[in-house]
């Protein structure tokens, strides 16, 4: 984000009234979640990417899904995969209802991964897992915005290259609100409250 | 599964009663196996049984131009891997490698591997000591080495 000053302002006080509004306007139907509840303190998802099929791809694209958004990279042999298994076996316990989940996978290493790259592995963990890529500037504006920063650093072994990324994964509800944030919580927790956003957890 | 794993120790831990001071054995050995030629992560328990530390060192393959030990780690709400030199394992203790944390990372596969395969990578320690441990390919989803 390069806005000039004014604007940034202007932009802060407007979001700042829109948390006061949301806040306002449901106090009492807030959801009993089990995870940090971020609901009016994240922004929107939001996003320019294009998909695993080469196809472009936006958040509007996922209204009405419950939506799973985690930074990572296919080169990452270790974390990645286990946080996605993870993600697997939690839909798993959820059953029919997580038909209606969509795990966004946003890679931070968009010159190593392709859409075809980003597919094959996407889809080795879960039919519902979207494999996200796109120019760097797009994926750090999405990085940026949910304050998930990531460093490349040259490794130690010459030609490969390592990557910190943050471990959070950001939970938005069927339209498109930040919701909860799971920080390595244990798996139950999860599994709560994606099945209170599958029932009922929409807000306007 | 288990008793492969069990009888796989066995023979392992026979193979070593001649190296009197150091007795190093393997379990739960496995590889998560993932899409075309990206690299894998390889997790196993080690046993000390001898009277003194030892630390694991390196590891190579037949199947893989490279090992590598690994460690990630999570600090701050970020996740990092790191390259280690060594990996001590107590004397007459245990030391795992397991998702989120130490791990082989196995690069440049030479031929495909498949879930199912198995991979025999030499585990080399501080004292010299090598260990073959057949490593079992697991699909990208497994989160161990059975179920």
């Amino acid at each position: 984000m390069k806005l000039p000053r004014t604007p940034r302002l202007a932009l802060f006080l407007l979001s700042l009234a829109g948390i006061l509004l949301l806040s306002a306007c449901h106090r009492g139907s807030d959801l009993p979640f089990k995870l940090t509840d971020i609901g009016g303190h994240m922004p929107d998802l939001q996003f320019q990417l294009t998909d695993d099929n080469g196809k472009p791809a936006s958040a509007a694209d996922f209204r009405g899904k419950v939506v799973l958004l985690y930074f990572g990279y296919t080169h990452c042999p270790d974390v990645c995969p286990l946080t996605l298994a993870q993600l697997h076996a939690a839909l798993q316990k959820l059953g029919k209802a997580a038909d209606d989940v969509r795990i966004l996978f946003v890679s931070v290493d968009p010159a190593r991964d392709t859409p075809a790259v980003m597919h094959a592995y996407v889809n080795a963990f879960d039919k519902r897992a979207v494999g996200l890529t796109g120019s760097a500037g797009a994926i750090e504006a999405l990085s940026k915005r949910y304050r998930s920063g990531f460093t490349r650093e040259p490794a130690s072994d010459g030609g490969n290259y390592e990557v910190t990324h943050s471990s959070a994964i950001y939970v938005f509800d069927r339209n498109g609100h930040a919701r909860v944030l799971d920080a390595n919580a244990p798996q139950e927790d999860l599994v709560h409250d994606l099945g209170l956003l599958l029932s009922n957890g929409t807000s306007p | 599964m288990k008793r492969i794993a069990l009888l796989l120790v066995g023979l392992l831990g026979a193979g070593l009663v001649h190296a009197d001071t150091t007795r190093i054995s393997a379990s739960h050995a496995w590889i998560r196996v993932l899409p075309g030629a990206l690299p894998a992560g390889a997790y196993v328990v080690l046993r000390n049984d001898g009277d003194k530390p030892v630390a694991l060192t390196g590891a190579s393959t037949p199947d893989y131009g490279m090992a590598m030990l690994h460690r990630s780690t999570q600090s701050g709400g970020s996740s990092r891997m790191a390259m280690v030199d060594a990996l001590p394992i107590p004397a007459h203790g245990t030391q795992a490698l397991a998702p989120g944390g130490y791990h082989l990372m196995l690069m440049d596969a030479r031929h495909p591997v498949q879930p199912g395969d198995t991979v025999r990578i030499t585990l080399k320690f501080d004292n010299g000591v090598t260990l073959p441990v057949d490593f079992i390919a697991r699909p990208a989803g497994a989160l161990g080495d059975q179920g």
